[in-house]
């Protein structure tokens, strides 16, 4: 049995009486939702509210010539049918480009299509009517004609002089590209002792958050105010873009996030169809709402992932890495999504590509072109495990050439435990990694050299077995530099106000966002902890614009890393405030005392001086018999943004153990380790649960999930059966362990832990499956998802 | 996406069923539901009259008589998956059942309803096959029985007629000389098969006769491998594998050329259960 | 043919309360819940029959709520993840949940919890494979699984502890 939740490898340096940081609490919130009572935006029902159906475009690209809508307005239950046209004039259009990605361009994109249709899925026509079923029957009635136009969706050929532009007033298909030339890559692939290339793809996938996206919008005419319920993981993010475009001001507008069932970066943009829904309650003037259903997601959620990197590695016979170089294409399908731009996941496979390596030479070029096909945009580890893939990929196939053991060639190479700070070949700024320690710990938990024995022993038996490993770097914490910098209104600081209440509990309102991942409790446990109270006094409010300091919200991992930080200074700030009471009222100093367990005590014996419950009764009843002047404040606000570092990265490696049956080209996983560092750990369950889940994403993306396009842009396994998403059975048991480098940027010293197991994952698999099949001499596989087929075809059966 | 309109009527009698359908030719039968929901759902089918035939006594049990096996259409697949009767005489099916679908599925998925729904890729129209195993179908001109060679037609295509009701699915009871064999390759437990094959033989002395083997996922029906039942008759794994002359078609999970090399496999896999076995 | 109509009426018992509704004949079993009956515990994940997250109780045994019609219910005995938590039948199992944090953003959990229980009232205690293989039709996104795993081991063993 392993319930009891896993040690912390480290007691933190900021143990206090009642400490729960570095303990693994359970959520404080989780009963709501085992008993089903959470409330999910699809939920939420309100007065006079309607539904709202989107009619999308069959085609990936049509001319919309004409629409009737005469049957729809008429059928049974119907409110309005509406145009993009008709659309337009409630709501802007919008550009999806960011000033610091230079050159990136991309077209005006509305709610709703006007006049022409630019993928396959994209809304042309909205109903609105009494119930969702009524919508989706009026939806049947509408007619449109379209003339359809020609598709661009090979990413290879977008940019080709015969190739249509998809929108004239671009010029060409080209969304964003960037190159980069640092040291003398000519020179270290010359006196490399071999050299290894290979084009990878990483399959386009998507998210399959469980939840569709969700939104009810209720423009409230009589106050001229727009309330948002909203499945989002940026809800200031998203006032400022409702208010934005619907030309108010963001006090006009408030958005509420409740239980958000899944996002993973999902649900951190904006969607058409969802600008149109608040759109449509400001003109209808009465709640409307839209729930994704599964179908219309798997066009419409954002795809991620599409690329193609030829990858090339230079290295010595000793093992050492003298250059990387990369030719990274990507398509983003017809417009860079708003306001975070389709740009961002190739400028992060430039970035991140060789990241844990010591090399000083490296060339890399990327291109982001259009396609008529559904958009791509950030998903979880916003192209980690592109750039993982290609560079552990790339390490594991140059070992494999100089015969050298795969953990070998990366502790020549990983940048050292005592050289920080450093800085990657790319220019990513070093804080603290422990890149040999997590490696050495790995190499520990997995009994190495006891796999690769029962390996040897196996394949004599005529049982293929593979050992793969992937060492990485992962954003977090991300100050202005990700988007403040390119004029994006994506704050990166956040807050939390904690409030002492008239019984002595603790409420804190905080400005990051719960999907799941137990910011609530890792804020709990940070106020719980630098205040001075059990957790169970304390109770935590988020996802609200009236309710909670202005913040980021979710995404980057930085809810804990930033979020977190803000609670424990604002816990603080409230205990020295609750302290000057408490002194006022003891006529003692208030540095002599401290608040333990809810209760103000002596600092130096313990001794129990006060309770929190008279405290607040005596300042909020009888403040006539505090001091004269004095004035007790028991709310506090702190804010939080990293400033000394653009990021704090962290680092971790991942290994892979798993069987691949040749008859078939099926790969059982077997057991899957990851090792990282994600600086000091407010709750290691939460990590832990945090790298299992993210692993199994990076597995999906390795084995199973992929959207498949056919040549004219039609989406071919848009649904849950042909669209294969990890299930239990396929998946294995996965250990983690730790490393600790806290960053000297913040007092709590914790970086983020969301992304490191889809970051890695990926290629770790990848690796597997090759040093499995090595002894066949099959074709590495360097194209993701590792198909029954693909495995076949590399081992020559098929 | 919810379905479009439609009425439903639950029916008491089949009489009453075969003259609805009659008299609505846009009318679909429910058993289960589990496929036909789904497409509901999707909008992909959008009948005029759902037909429950949930109601109908007599229609679901599970019986051991005159050597063979009957079950009725309405029975369950947890009912077959748990009946002791279904283990011992039709082993076969009792081997395909934990590869259906997942036990919420399994509980209100029918196995008439699987066999008259016929999906190509599906376990059970195999199996049917494989035992050589027959249907009776009721329509307005009352009873008919329809051996399992003659009942796929095409792509969810059957011999029934658009007024005939599956009610039963009879097959031959196993003996202490039957073989069975079963394997299927799908990506994710429960998910359809991207290949697989049910099979039976008899045993004769060390060897084997009478062998069918009813693929399914490659063809638009469940498919016999004729040549290839010849081959492992006469003990000849390496010929039979030589004789399939499958051809399937591409489709989303793997392309026809991988579909035929696994085919292959699976048959020394099933072969291997058929000689190996003993009851 | 009076009685062949797009609204029926149905009886049925919810979470042991009596309900006389009329409903749309199109109307799914999950979708009555939810909107007729505010028993917003069962989720609407795919409504096409693959992620489980409308796992509820009919008659006793587990269902996919988007593939059984609510017209069907008349006479049924429903029962969904409020009234399984109201009665206390699966408070160990939500508690093992809570502790080993099985869930994360908790949309699955209600579908997740149902299949479960369904596992646990049989005899023995399963192996992770058994419990894997039986949670198989429900998609969750977070987790990874390894800890529902977890989770439902941890009560098979105390269930079976309890009762020798």
């Amino acid at each position: 049995m392993k319930i009891t939740a896993d040690t912390p490898p480290v007691l933190s340096v900021l143990d206090r009486p009642n400490s729960y940081i570095g303990r693994a609490v359970p959520r404080p919130n989780l009963q709501r939702l085992t008993q089903g009572r959470g409330q999910y935006i699809s939920d939420v029902t309100l007065p006079r509210m309607t539904h709202v159906a989107y009619l999308r475009s069959p085609h990936a690209h049509a001319r919309i010539v004409s629409i009737a809508t005469d049957a729809a307005k008429k059928a049974p239950g119907v409110v309005a049918v509406v145009t993009g046209a008709e659309l337009a004039k409630t709501m802007t259009p919008w550009i999806g480009v960011l000033t610091h990605l230079k050159g990136i361009k991309s077209a005006p994109q509305a709610p709703i299509a006007i006049e022409r249709a630019c993928w396959q899925g994209e809304a042309v026509c909205a109903v609105v009517a009494r119930t969702r079923a009524q919508a989706e029957d009026a939806c049947e009635l509408i007619d449109i004609a379209y003339e359809e136009l020609p598709a661009v969706t090979d990413p290879e050929t977008a940019l080709d002089a015969g190739t249509p532009v998809i929108h004239d007033s671009l010029g060409d298909n080209l969304c964003f590209e960037r190159k980069l030339d640092v040291g003398d890559v000519g020179k270290a692939f010359a006196d490399a002792d071999a050299v290894v290339e290979a084009t990878f793809v990483t399959g386009r996938h998507t998210g399959v958050c469980t939840e569709g996206r969700a939104i009810v919008a209720d423009w409230n005419a009589s106050e001229q105010r727009m309330t948002v319920y909203h499945a989002t993981q940026a809800p200031h993010m998203m006032q400022n873009l409702f208010a934005k475009h619907l030309d108010l001001s963001e006090s006009q507008v408030r958005v509420m996030t409740k239980d958000v069932g899944g996002s993973f970066g999902i649900k951190v943009h904006t969607y058409a169809d969802e600008m149109a829904t608040v759109a449509l309650s400001k003109m209808l003037k009465r709640p409307v709402k839209f729930v994704a259903d599964r179908i219309e997601s798997f066009v419409t959620d954002i795809h991620a992932r599409d690329h193609r990197i030829k990858g090339k590695i230079g290295v010595t016979k000793d093992g050492v890495i003298t250059a990387f170089e990369i030719d990274d294409l990507t398509g983003i399908g017809p417009y860079s999504v708003y306001p975070r731009t389709s740009g961002i996941e190739a400028n992060q496979v430039v970035n991140l590509t060789g990241g844990p390596y010591n090399c000083p030479n490296y060339r890399a070029q990327t291109r982001v072109v259009f396609q008529n096909k559904n958009v791509m945009c950030q998903y979880r580890a916003v192209g980690h495990p592109v750039a993982v893939a290609v560079t552990e990929g790339l390490v594991e196939l140059a070992a494999a050439k100089i015969g050298m053991d795969p953990l070998e060639i990366r502790r020549r190479n990983l940048f050292p435990d005592d050289g920080y700070p450093a800085q990657t070949a790319s220019g990513l700024k070093l804080e603290q990694l422990s890149h040999h320690e997590a490696l050495a710990h790995l190499d520990t938990m997995i009994n190495y050299a006891g796999l690769r024995a029962e390996q040897k022993a196996l394949r004599d038996k005529g049982i293929y077995r593979g050992i793969g490993f992937a060492s990485f770097i992962e954003v977090t914490n991300p100050s202005a530099a990700f988007y403040g910098v390119g004029g994006a209104k994506i704050t990166s600081q956040d807050g939390a106000t904690v409030k002492l209440d008239a019984q002595g509990a603790i409420t804190i309102h905080s400005g990051v966002t719960e999907q799941g991942q137990g910011a609530e409790a890792v804020l709990a446990q940070c106020v719980a902890s630098s205040f001075g109270v059990s957790m169970d006094r304390v109770r935590v409010v988020t996802g609200d614009t009236d309710n909670t300091p202005y913040g980021g919200g979710t995404w980057a991992s930085r809810a804990a890393g930033i979020g977190g930080e803000a609670a424990w200074q604002a816990g603080k700030a409230l205990r020295g405030n609750v302290l000057a009471v408490a002194g006022a009222m003891l006529q003692a100093k208030p540095e002599d005392l401290d608040i333990r367990n809810g209760i103000v005590v002596d600092k130096v014996t313990g001794a129990e001086r006060l309770g929190l419950d008279e405290l607040a009764r005596v300042a909020y009843f009888r403040p006539d018999t505090l001091p004269p002047g004095f004035q007790a404040e028991l709310m506090v606000t702190r804010h939080y943004v990293p400033r000394a570092w653009p990021f704090a990265f962290t680092n971790g490696i991942q290994a892979s153990y798993l069987e691949v049956d040749t008859d078939t080209g099926f790969v059982k996983l077997l057991r899957h380790w990851c090792v990282e560092d994600c600086g000091t750990i407010i709750n290691p369950q939460l990590v832990n649960e945090q790298i299992r889940g993210g692993v199994v994403q990076g597995i999906g993306a390795a084995l199973f999930e992929q959207c498949l396009y056919d040549e004219r842009g039609q989406m071919l396994n848009g649904n849950m059966a042909d669209y294969l998403v990890p299930m239990a059975v396929e998946m294995p048991d996965i250990d983690c362990g730790h490393v600790v480098s806290p960053t000297a940027d913040s007092e709590l010293g914790a970086k983020g832990a969301g992304e490191a197991g889809t970051a890695g994952a990926p290629a770790c698999i990848m690796n597997a499956i090759n040093d499995a099949l090595r002894p066949l001499n099959a074709q590495p596989l360097t194209d993701m998802p590792f198909t029954p087929g693909k495995i076949l075809a590399a081992l020559g059966k098929i | 996406m919810k379905p479009a309109p439609f009425a439903y009527k639950k029916v008491r009698s089949l009489d009453e069923a075969i003259a609805l359908l009659g008299e609505n030719p846009d009318a679909r039968l429910l058993a289960g539901g589990q496929s036909l929901m789904a497409t509901l759902n999707m909008r992909l089918s959008a009948p005029g009259l759902l037909i429950d035939i949930n109601g109908l006594s007599g229609l679901d049990g599970i019986a051991h008589q005159n050597g063979s096996i009957e079950i009725g259409a309405l029975a369950r697949h947890v009912q077959a998956e748990r009946s002791a009767t279904i283990a011992k005489h039709a082993p076969l099916i009792a081997r395909a059942m934990p590869f259906i679908g997942h036990p919420a599925i399994r509980n209100r998925g029918t196995l008439g309803g699987s066999i008259a729904f016929a999906d190509p890729a599906a376990e059970l129209p195999a199996c049917l096959l494989a035992l050589d195993g027959e249907v009776d179908a009721h329509g307005p001109k009352g009873k008919r029985t329809i051996k399992a060679g003659d009942y796929f037609k095409g792509l969810y295509e059957t011999a029934l007629g658009p007024q005939e009701i599956l009610t039963a699915i009879r097959l031959p009871a196993a003996d202490a000389n039957t073989r069975i064999g079963f394997s299927e390759l799908a990506r994710r437990h429960g998910d359809y098969a991207i290949v697989g094959l049910a099979a039976s033989a008899r045993a004769d002395g060390k060897g084997l006769k009478d062998v069918r083997l009813a693929y399914f996922g490659v063809a638009n029906t469940p498919l016999r491998a004729g040549k290839s039942e010849a081959a492992l008759a006469r003990g000849d794994v390496d010929g039979a594998v030589a004789a399939l002359d499958l051809d399937p078609h591409d489709d989303i999970q793997a392309t026809g050329a991988v579909k035929k090399h696994l085919a292959g496999v699976l048959l020394r896999r099933v072969a291997a259960q058929l000689m190996e076995q003993r009851l | 043919m009076s009685d062949m109509s797009m609204d029926i009426d149905i009886a049925l018992t919810v979470n042991g309360e009596r309900i006389v509704e009329r409903v749309e004949a199109r109307k799914s079993l999950v979708d009555f819940v939810r909107d007729d009956l505010g028993l917003t515990g069962s989720h609407v994940g795919c409504e096409h029959g693959v992620c489980g997250a409308c796992t509820m109780r009919v008659d006793g045994v587990i269902v996919r709520g988007c593939l059984m019609l609510a017209a069907q219910c008349d006479g049924a005995v429903v029962e969904t993840i409020e009234g399984l938590s109201d009665s206390g039948e699966l408070a160990d199992l939500q508690a093992a949940f809570e502790q080993r944090n099985a869930l994360q953003c908790g949309f699955c959990t209600p579908g997740m919890l149902t299949a479960a229980q369904d596992l646990l009232n049989r005899d023995g205690v399963p192996s992770r494979e058994e419990i894997r293989e039986h949670i198989s039709g429900n998609f969750c996104r977070c987790t990874g699984f390894h800890a529902i795993v977890d989770a439902v081991e941890s009560v098979a063993k105390a269930r079976h502890g309890a009762k020798p």
